[in-house]
């Protein structure tokens, strides 16, 4: 097993436990983590491709994952705003119970 | 692959299997570090020093002390009394599981080429911002108004609207 497979097999993992987590809590919060692990199995797959791939001196996987963590850290911060709006309207982040998109 | 590859993967999947699983939320968040810090590790063993730091101070160092905040200001880290998986749950895990199984057969079935073993890349911050400032740099003026265009948006969002304030 190649070094490139074994980092590609670790980002694929990552990825489903952030899609496991997800689709299965209730908390809104715990929902928005878990998209961010698929963020960051991304970045891992990227950096991986940049460093066994052909060219690693154009820097490209770099970059991509700087930026991507740029816009992770973004949704992060309008995500949990978001959440805090909700809850305020709600009075819960349990995901089960806001059920009605009528405000 | 190599020792400290295998020690890294298993306590970056450790740490975020945790987050994923546990039910306190504040645990949920300790544990998520961990896991964030694992993969800064795994950058720095890839050779991308900058990414592995820049790592620590945003996902460590911003996004899990903003997660802790808001578990805070809605106070859900004490209601463990109600189930904390979805009524979706089963069906869930199940879209997980099935996705990780189609991405280890596709990573498997594909025949990935023996790469020579090439030289450990040198990259300095230098060359980082080199590229940041030339070949990168209208990505990184739109990646700066995103980022101004998003404090401005989470703070309209979570200000608390006083009475007869719309």
């Amino acid at each position: 097993m190649s070094s490139l497979t074994s980092y590609l097999l670790l980002s694929a993992l990552i990825f489903s436990i952030g899609l496991a987590g997800a689709l299965t809590r209730r908390n809104a919060i715990l929902v928005l983590i878990g998209i961010e692990l698929m963020l960051n199995a991304a970045n891992l797959n990227f950096l991986a491709f940049w460093r066994y791939g052909p060219n690693p001196a154009a820097l490209t996987g770099i970059m991509f994952t700087i930026f991507s963590i740029s816009v992770a850290a973004a949704e992060a911060a309008v995500g949990l705003g978001i959440i805090l709006a909700v809850h305020r309207h709600f009075k819960t982040t349990d995901l089960d119970q806001m059920n009605s998109m009528k405000g | 692959m190599t020792v400290v590859f295998l020690i890294l993967a298993v306590l970056t999947t450790a740490g975020m299997a945790a987050a994923m699983g546990l039910r306190n939320l504040v645990h949920c968040v300790l544990a998520l570090t961990v896991g964030f810090t694992g993969l800064a590790a795994l950058y720095l063993e890839l050779g991308a020093q900058f990414v592995g730091f820049t790592q620590i101070i945003v996902y460590v160092g911003a996004v899990a002390i903003l997660a802790v905040f808001v578990i805070m200001m809605t106070q859900s880290a004490g209601a463990l009394t109600r189930p904390s998986l979805s009524s979706f749950w089963v069906g869930g895990s199940l879209v997980a599981g099935s996705v990780f199984a189609v991405l280890a057969w596709a990573i498997f079935s594909r025949v990935i080429p023996r790469q020579m073993l090439l030289p450990e890349p040198e990259v300095t911050v230098h060359q980082i911002g080199d590229a940041l400032m030339h070949r990168f740099v209208l990505p990184l003026e739109i990646i700066g108004l995103l980022l101004t265009v998003a404090l401005i948006g989470a703070v309209v969002l979570a200000i608390r609207e006083r009475q007869g304030m719309q």
